[in-house]
């Protein structure tokens, strides 16, 4: 499984998206490639999952992922609970 | 590099009264500029990045990590920190207004990873917050920071 996480620039905030998920993953025992994209640079690129801030949602409209929007990036809760259930509806 | 090294104690500042976005970023930027960390054009390319891909660098309630790419102008890798004395609204859809506003500059895709981790770590901490935003002055928030962060290792 490949899961991408983005933001404006590849450097901040999909960085900490990345290093949460594998944390959470690695917690429950879940395999997956995780990357951390600029979404200029990402686009066109394939992953099963995309997680992104909330407010990028305009740009990931109509994109061939299952996208999970995170509204408080530091919130591990939320985190883990959207992208259980995006791992979950998936397999 | 650990966040006790990408923090830069100068550029902290305490309750300050800012009034717009713009100024917010250019603040947070002037600090690491005369910190000699980033150039100037750096702090553009910040604003430029949110004014087109919108706020979601406000990434917890009340808290943006504004930051550009490395080639925008960056010295050195770097953190600043400074926090409102009146929460301004960045536009942001949940997380609004924001009161704690830190700006990252990396040189690459690596070496401030460890920092930006220990960082988050921190952000979900409620002692942590409570730091960021009761501490009425610079040199009191410059303290308290690097005490807790020392203690937290």
């Amino acid at each position: 499984m490949v899961i991408a996480t983005l933001c404006g620039m590849g450097f901040g905030t999909s960085m900490m998206l990345k290093l949460f998920i594998d944390e959470i993953l690695k917690a429950e025992g879940i395999k997956a490639e995780t990357s951390p994209w600029d979404l200029g640079t990402f686009k066109g690129n394939k992953a099963d999952i995309v997680v992104a801030p909330v407010d990028m949602e305009p740009h990931l409209r109509d994109y061939p992922a299952k996208i999970v929007l995170i509204k408080n990036l530091v919130d591990k809760a939320e985190l883990k609970e959207k992208i259980l259930t995006a791992i979950r509806e998936l397999s | 590099m650990q966040l006790e090294r990408l923090l830069i104690k100068s550029a902290i500042r305490a309750k300050l009264s800012l009034e717009t976005r713009e100024e917010i970023i250019q603040k947070a930027g002037d600090m690491l500029v005369e910190a000699g960390a980033i150039k100037p054009e750096y702090i553009q390319a910040m604003k430029k990045g949110i004014d087109e891909l919108g706020p979601y660098c406000v990434i917890a309630p009340g808290i943006t990590l504004l930051h550009a790419r490395p080639e925008d102008g960056v010295e050195r890798a770097c953190l600043s920190l400074l926090t409102l004395r009146n929460p301004v609204k960045f536009g942001h859809s949940t997380n609004d207004p924001v009161d704690v506003v830190f700006a990252l500059g990396a040189k690459d895709k690596n070496d401030h990873i460890e920092a930006l981790a220990e960082l988050a770590g921190f952000l979900a901490k409620e002692d942590f917050l409570q730091v960021l935003r009761n501490s009425e002055d610079s040199h009191t928030l410059q303290e308290k920071i690097f005490e807790y962060i020392k203690t937290r290792k």
